[in-house]
């Protein structure tokens, strides 16, 4: 793809501490320029470990055995420290998904935004200021100044995800990782976070990679989405045509399970044994250290 | 950016309720207003010592030996709590006594937590091997009976104020490094460490721009624990004759002279020690005070 500003190549990924189970089998997406790509997945499908390979903060446990990730040519699993370092903030930023424990909580609004304008983006105190205020402004915080000087404690989930937008998009990245950004917050709220997510990116045709498990919440804001179970991709392609029409049982499932209100509740139904059977069968025959390809 | 004042269909009303300042927190505790207040009473009482002092508090003179305090039978005017066996004023060599307790208190202290923290901050954040040798230096550290290794060391150093200071760091830096490592601990594994290093800021930045101000509240009141501490310690070594040369007031060499003479009059004995008790549940009311006030989660 030539419009593809991060290409996720053949990533696997073991758990160390689990008797090397792999949590990553190959995985392969593409985000495209000025596109909201969704990753979905049920819990421990393996999206925040996309998520944490992109942003370098791989916990201990976890060893990537393979693949590359590709980023304005570059590899980002191969670049040193200081190399990444360089590149986070400045192009490529996280909107972590629990505001209520992603904020100092013993610093300012204030320091914690002007910290990112000042260090990634090389602007004077004063201007970081100016900057941070207008930001605040621009994601619809009524009392900027206000806000500015409180400690997050003091707001509620819905502002401090705010701020945390406002800090992402601020900082000017192409990239921007939103890491199930809504999961935290009450439906209400969530509503308002995805268009503000949605109208920022159109506005500076940042791209996004939407890590979630909402189907509601990526059918409302992604152009296009990667499927993913036990770590593979199960199906991608272009948000309507994959959630009208479902090729592989896995999404079925997952759209099935998906509760819905125009509808009596049929329970969640719950993944086709024939396809979880299938899954194992090609864990157990996976072999980390060949890394020979399973079939897509 | 051209959109700034560019504006959406939803509208944010959301903010909840203001709690008071850290300010006024501690402006409300009567722990910290008492023991603050009784400390900050003290230190100008010891900066002013010369021209509080009601008398010379080195000037002896023994026809007016064991004057008992005011409102006793024998009670000489000028004498508020009357007098030593060597007819010094008790007052003024109690006001005298409160400037070398306050100085250990602040300098050996502060030095403690200086080198105490810094070591915990290093092994907390790095982990691993700085960890595993710092950790083991502090176990080895602590199995030394403190009293005993604090008289060894002076003894070893010779008398005087900067061996006591010397001393009380050496022994109680291991109080504020073993705290300030879990603590350093606990916090890096909070999310906004995480989302820090998301924005690609150097581990120096995080430890001390992110961190640090997380432990600093439990690092303050600690400090002011370590204060009372240190002031006892001071007294002890004064008491065994190891601290400032004897024509220094000291309420510890105070106590040992008073003991001595405890039958004759209690009150040069009974004066230094309310002195000393009074100002180690100072501290220790003001250290807890302030852990409760500053605590950021307890902050809500």
């Amino acid at each position: 793809m030539s419009g593809s500003r991060l290409a996720v190549e053949a990533l696997s990924a073991i758990s160390l501490r689990d008797g090397n189970r792999p949590i990553l089998r190959r995985v392969s997406l593409a985000v495209d320029t000025g596109e909201v790509h969704g990753l979905v997945g049920e819990s421990g499908a393996g999206k925040s470990t996309i998520a944490r390979a992109i942003l370098g903060i791989i916990p201990s446990q976890v060893k990537i055995t393979g693949g590359r990730i590709g980023f304005e040519g570059r590899d980002l699993l191969t670049l040193s420290p200081k190399e990444l370092r360089a590149v986070l903030g400045r192009d490529i930023a996280l909107v972590p998904q629990d505001p209520s424990t992603a904020l100092n909580p013993a610093r300012r609004i204030d320091a914690l935004m002007t910290d990112g304008l000042r260090l990634k983006r090389g602007l004077s105190m004063k201007d970081a200021r100016l900057r941070a205020h207008a930001l605040l402004d621009e994601v619809q915080i009524r009392d900027p100044e206000r806000v500015l000087g409180s400690y997050p404690h003091q707001l509620s989930g819905g502002m401090r995800q705010r701020v945390l937008i406002a800090a992402a998009f601020g900082l000017e990245p192409k990239l921007v990782i939103a890491d199930e950004p809504t999961t935290a917050l009450d439906v209400t709220v969530q509503k308002q976070i995805l268009r503000l997510i949605r109208a920022l990116q159109e506005r500076h045709g940042t791209s996004v990679l939407f890590v979630s498990h909402d189907l509601g919440a990526v059918a409302k804001i992604c152009d296009r989405l990667t499927v993913l179970y036990m770590g593979k991709v199960m199906e991608q392609g272009a948000t309507a045509e994959v959630l009208a029409a479902p090729r592989h049982p896995y999404t079925r499932a997952l759209l099935a399970a998906n509760p819905r209100y125009d509808r009596p509740d049929t329970g969640l139904e719950p993944t086709p044994p024939e396809v979880i059977a299938a899954l194992r069968a090609e864990i157990a025959a996976f072999d980390v250290s060949s890394e020979a390809p399973p079939d897509g | 950016m051209e959109h700034w004042s560019a504006t959406l269909a939803t509208s944010t009303t959301d903010t909840g309720p203001q709690p008071p300042s850290v300010a006024a927190r501690l402006a409300g505790d009567p722990k910290v207003v008492c023991g603050g207040g009784f400390i900050l009473f003290l230190i100008i009482i010891a900066i002013a010592a010369p021209l509080v002092a009601p008398q010379d508090p080195l000037a002896q003179n023994l026809l007016m030996a064991t004057v008992p305090p005011a409102g006793f039978a024998e009670a000489e005017p000028g004498y508020l709590l009357g007098t030593d066996g060597l007819g010094r004023d008790v007052l003024s060599r109690v006001i005298l006594g409160a400037r070398v307790s306050l100085t250990v208190a602040f300098v050996a202290a502060g030095l403690a937590c200086l080198i105490g923290s810094l070591l915990g901050l290093l092994a907390g954040f790095l982990g691993d091997r700085a960890d595993a040798v710092i950790s083991r230096l502090v176990d080895i550290w602590m199995a030394f009976p403190p009293v005993l290794l604090s008289i060894l060391l002076v003894a070893v150093l010779g008398a005087g104020l900067h061996s006591v200071i010397i001393a009380i760091v050496v022994i109680d830096w291991t109080r504020f490094c073993r705290v300030v490592r879990i603590e350093t601990m606990a916090q890096s594994q909070m999310d906004y460490v995480a989302a820090a290093r998301t924005i690609g800021f150097s581990r120096p930045a995080i430890l001390f721009r992110e961190i640090l101000p997380n432990v600093v509240p439990v690092l303050i009141a600690l400090l002011t624990l370590e204060m009372g501490i240190a002031v006892v310690v001071e007294a002890i070594l004064s008491f065994v004759g190891l601290s400032v040369s004897s024509d220094t007031p000291t309420w510890g060499g105070m106590i040992a002279e008073g003991r001595q003479i405890v039958h004759e009059g209690w009150w040069v004995l009974a004066a230094p020690l309310v002195a000393l008790f009074a100002t180690v549940v100072a501290f220790n009311q003001l250290g807890d005070g302030l852990a409760r006030s500053l605590d950021p989660v307890l902050r809500r």
